[in-house]
């Protein structure tokens, strides 16, 4: 193997947990670093435009008009927890269960799939009930850009995980899957911080203003 | 320094996972204490605004420090400087764009 680019000795790669045990694994785990902060601006974009618009409600319904606090705060409580589950199942992962890293796996993509299925069925009341559209007005397509973008990055996750799953139950938790375990496990605490303050900007923001 | 913290990896394989739990239950704590400083308490938008951006920044920092594993790696510098950069660069756009259009919002 060619000499790692981050100039590890292969002596201290012992001690480290599973995913870091090959130098690909390191370069593999800090490239995602990167595409995680590229995400990071990604959504501070799709913020900062929201939140420019907020106020654009064209006639339309406002902020405090349409976002009720039962959905939103299970939407928040059941992320979370899906964060905390994600982070049971690297604990997992580091102690080579394959049963414990797949069971907490499956918890964190039906908590995902709970997620989504609140978010879908607030969108839907609004589109429905209240005629809340993405083209109604400035502050909705705002709205329904930044959340859907959220919402399509955990669809994603959902799909990655699922697919994951199958690949741990047949290959085991080896070099490979353990750092594949791992980066999905970047991936889904990454999308609970993005939900921060999604919850903050957006609904905490549009029950004071 | 990098020695205490592989132990710290090592003494993850057997014990409850109480920084897991932890983090749980702070970021629970923060969700709720956000939702009463807006509902519960009347201040001013401006106050209640700096708190609950506060009370989020903190809640991102423990997901990236107790679940994230931020820290840890072979060279754990290369995602922190990119991590940072990312962090600098998404504040300036949001911070930048509300001061620009101020008089818009």
């Amino acid at each position: 193997m060619a000499q790692s680019p981050l100039r590890l000795h292969e002596k201290s790669r012992s001690s480290l947990p599973i995913e870091y045990s090959t130098p690909e694994n390191d370069l593999r785990i800090v490239g995602f670093w990167i595409f995680l902060a590229a995400e990071l601006v990604l959504f501070g974009t799709l913020f900062a435009t929201y939140l420019v618009l907020q106020s654009h409600t064209a006639g339309g319904p406002a902020p405090k008009d349409l976002f009720e606090v039962g959905p939103v705060m299970i939407e928040t409580i059941v992320l979370l927890v899906s964060s905390f589950t994600c982070g049971l199942s690297t604990i997992e992962l580091r102690r080579h269960n394959k049963k414990g890293l797949i069971f907490w796996l499956i918890v964190t993509v039906l908590l995902g799939l709970v997620f989504i299925g609140f978010e879908v069925n607030e969108f839907y009341t609004y589109a429905a009930h209240e005629g809340a559209t993405l083209s109604s007005s400035a502050f909705l397509s705002g709205f329904f850009v930044l959340l859907g973008t959220h919402g399509c990055h955990v669809s994603l996750g959902i799909i990655w995980i699922t697919g994951l799953i199958i690949q741990i139950a047949k290959r085991g938790v080896t070099p490979v899957t353990a750092r594949k375990a791992f980066i999905v496990g970047l991936y889904w605490h990454f999308l609970d911080v993005v939900w921060i303050f999604i919850y903050t900007a957006v609904y905490l923001t549009g029950w004071v203003m | 320094m990098r020695e205490n913290e592989n132990q710290a990896v090592q003494s993850e394989h057997a014990a409850f996972p109480w920084k897991q739990v932890f983090g749980l239950l702070l970021s629970l704590a923060l969700t709720f204490l956000a939702l009463w400083v807006v509902l519960g308490l009347s201040l001013s938008v401006h106050a209640t605004l700096t708190i609950i951006i506060g009370l989020a920044i903190l809640q991102a920092l423990i997901q990236l420090f107790m679940f994230m594993h931020f820290t840890e790696g072979t060279e754990p510098v290369h995602q922190i400087i990119g991590i940072a950069f990312g962090l600098f660069v998404t504040a300036m756009v949001v911070v930048l764009t509300l001061w620009i259009l101020y008089y818009a919002i």
